[in-house]
């Protein structure tokens, strides 16, 4: 079992799933999303090169406008 | 920046808490009375920096914002009282940060941020704290003030949620971190999806110490950072964002280099009436 944590959150992943997978199965709109994985900001370019494993942290951010 | 201005016996005074503290002293409250610092929006979090900026001693501080105020606002925007209701939110701002210190000059600029006057408003200004209400201007404030040089204190807050971060010229901007804008209605704004009033203090606040830790010179700035704040579990999480090379505006190619129409550009109605399809 893998265990990540998602926002603060732990999860548990069956087996190794790619980045953008885990964010097509969340349903969310990625596209403007911002993505933290262990501590830093991805760049959407690299969202195909990132397979979640065993410890990961991911922080998904929503812009919010609200002043 | 010139140093040779002189404290009086009463600024001495009011500003002791600052001047005994080894990071400010006297010669770091004289570069805070000399600073310019411009508030994008004198609502929610432009209240909290308003007010902390103002206590603090910054010598100029303008405020843009072309509203009134609305008995709605009075939940969290605290530069504002009861009978405050339907004057200006700038003269309202400038009333309530000069009630708290006489001390300090308070720039009004009653209209709202567009491409064609955001130039002209930022330019004369060394630190932009951003506490805009909406997507637009938020692009506009992060373009111009990357086209113009100059460090932006990006704050933002919806419901229990806040983020804070300092974009400084050349290291990374708003576009790097959220390239596209989310379309009409995928992200509500406060007036749809509500905020707790004491987030806008905790964002304003950090929006206030940022700016002053920049103005001073000191410490670690949030830039380079995101700070994410989720009140509901009081957790604040960081994380490092870097200058994205392919950025439209402060990338190795960029393809932004003047301001644009930040309507269409978010997929709102534009000025003109043509409503654009995001």
């Amino acid at each position: 079992m893998i265990k990540i944590q998602v926002n603060g959150k732990p999860r548990e992943l069956d087996r190794p799933v790619g980045l953008m997978e885990f964010l097509q199965d969340l349903k969310v709109n990625f596209r403007f999303l911002a993505v933290g994985y262990n501590g830093e900001v991805v760049p959407k370019a690299q969202y195909g090169s990132v397979t979640l494993k065993d410890g990961d942290v991911l922080e998904i951010v929503r812009p919010i406008g609200g002043g | 920046m010139t140093q040779d201005v002189k404290l009086t016996p009463q600024q001495v005074k009011r500003y002791s808490r600052h001047i005994i503290m080894p990071q400010v002293g006297s010669a770091g409250q004289r570069k805070l009375m000399q600073a310019k610092v411009l508030i994008i929006g004198a609502g929610g979090l432009g209240s909290p920096s308003a007010v902390y900026l103002a206590l603090a001693g910054v010598g100029t501080i303008g405020l843009v914002d072309f509203d009134t105020v609305d008995l709605s606002n009075l939940q969290r925007q605290i530069l504002h009282h009861n009978d405050d209701v339907g004057k200006p939110k700038v003269q309202s701002a400038k009333e309530a940060m000069h009630a708290y210190n006489p001390d300090i000059k308070v720039v009004m600029h009653q209209t709202r941020i567009t491409s064609e006057n955001a130039f002209d408003i930022i330019k004369d200004y060394d630190v932009v704290v951003n506490g805009a209400d909406n997507f637009p201007s938020r692009y506009l404030v992060n373009d111009a003030c990357y086209l113009l040089k100059k460090p932006l204190v990006d704050g933002s807050i919806l419901i229990f949620d806040g983020q804070s971060t300092v974009f400084l010229p050349g290291k990374g901007c708003y576009r790097c971190l959220f390239p596209e804008p989310p379309g009409p209605g995928e992200v509500p704004n406060c007036s749809e999806a509500g905020v707790l009033g004491a987030m806008t203090g905790i964002i304003g606040s950090i929006q206030a110490a940022e700016t002053l830790k920049l103005l001073l010179g000191i410490g670690e700035s949030l830039a380079g950072r995101l700070l994410v704040v989720d009140a509901l579990t009081m957790e604040f999480r960081t994380m490092k964002l870097r200058r994205n090379a392919k950025c439209p505006l402060c990338g190795d190619h960029p393809t932004i280099k003047e301001l644009i129409d930040y309507e269409i550009f978010c997929g709102l109605p534009s000025l003109n009436g043509q409503t654009v399809a995001h």
